[in-house]
């Protein structure tokens, strides 16, 4: 993504082409927000899924993360990855979402998060026998009973680490924490996990 | 599946390594299913209850404002009928005891009998007294004229 914000950048400075035209500059830069769209759409969605156990929940904030990314695409300069600033305003707008629920503690809002049980109940039939498959069950309900009891910012480190499989850098740009308070957090998220795992076994 | 060498570094525990592994696979299955399935709006529980004492609401509001139109309608129309009994009665009244005044009679001879009522009598009296004082009150600028008109009449 990074080469083709680049390319399309020193298209724009165009050296051995000719001029382009702004209809030409924005029929590009559309092309390249379809395809942003469409290679990080399923990640953004399976973060926000993660972080709020909510379907429409988390469509609604996809859909709302890349309407908010389409109305900044031209001011997007490429200093960071298409996905790390992406991630960024989903970041945010969870955040948001969070603060206007507690803002909101009178009105009861439409709570359509799934419990822990029926989140653990997603998992890939592999070569597993039954046995295997209640323990990783039961684990994988584990790390979500761990996940809950993290802050917002624990659990966000935590789910772009394991789940989304981020570099520390990557987390530390996203969330405009520094690497140093990314690996603080990782290590209290993971001695929940741990402590959590520990407790049943 | 998240690699082996990302979680050796972070993750000595293999329980706990082997839980974060089901936990991205689970998660990443749970995504996919629900990317990939065909959404339709549908009405949350919260907003199907509101809307149903949205409903209750309007439906009470509707009933107590024709309620409280009926029971005015009513209230006013029994005001006007207890005014009406009430004003037959003070009218019964009033012709009672008019009917009950005592009446006289005034004989002249080779005239007509006039009956007349005591009460219409004493009116009569009263009206003439009053009449007989007004007639005697002149302005104090005409009271020389009347004393010479009282003079000339007496001579």
């Amino acid at each position: 993504m990074r080469c083709m914000v680049a390319s399309t950048k020193s298209m724009a400075a165009g050296t051995a082409v000719k001029p382009m035209t702004a209809d030409a500059e924005e029929e590009i830069s559309a092309l390249e927000f379809a395809r942003v769209v469409e290679t990080h759409r399923p990640q953004i969605f399976r973060f926000l899924l993660a972080s709020l156990r909510d379907v429409d929940l988390a469509e609604t904030l996809t859909q709302e993360c890349f309407l908010k990314a389409h109305r900044n695409w031209k001011h997007f300069r490429g200093d960071s990855s298409a996905m790390t600033w992406l991630m960024r305003i989903a970041i945010n707008l969870q955040k948001d979402h969070w603060r206007n629920r507690r803002l909101q503690f009178w009105r009861q809002t439409q709570a359509n998060a799934v419990g822990i049980e029926e989140a653990s109940e997603w998992l890939p039939n592999g070569e597993r026998n039954a046995e295997q498959q209640i323990l990783a069950r039961e684990r994988v309900a584990q790390v979500w009973k761990a996940v809950e009891g993290l802050s917002e910012r624990q659990r966000t480190v935590f789910l772009l680490r394991y789940v989304e499989e981020r570099e520390l850098a990557e987390i530390a740009q996203a969330t405009g924490l520094s690497e140093g308070t990314v690996k603080a957090h990782l290590s209290r998220a993971l001695g929940r996990v741990r402590a959590e795992l520990r407790g049943t076994r | 599946m998240i690699s082996e060498n990302k979680l050796a570094g972070e993750v000595d525990d293999p329980i706990v390594a082997d839980a974060l592994r089901h936990f991205k696979s689970s998660v990443d299955y749970w995504s996919e299913a629900a990317y990939s399935q065909p959404r339709t709006a549908r009405l949350g529980t919260q907003l199907k209850w509101r809307m149903a004492a949205s409903w209750a609401l309007g439906c009470l509001l509707a009933a107590a404002s024709v309620a409280g139109t009926l029971y005015e309608h009513h209230a006013g129309r029994e005001a006007a009928r207890i005014a009406a009994i009430k004003a037959a009665e003070q009218k019964a009244a009033r012709q009672q005891k008019v009917a009950e005044r005592p009446v006289t009679a005034t004989v002249v001879p080779g005239q007509p009998v006039v009956v007349v009522k005591a009460g219409a009598k004493e009116d009569e009296n009263l009206l003439a007294t009053v009449d007989s004082d007004v007639s005697r009150q002149v302005p104090a600028a005409m009271e020389p004229l009347a004393q010479l008109m009282d003079t000339g009449g007496a001579n």
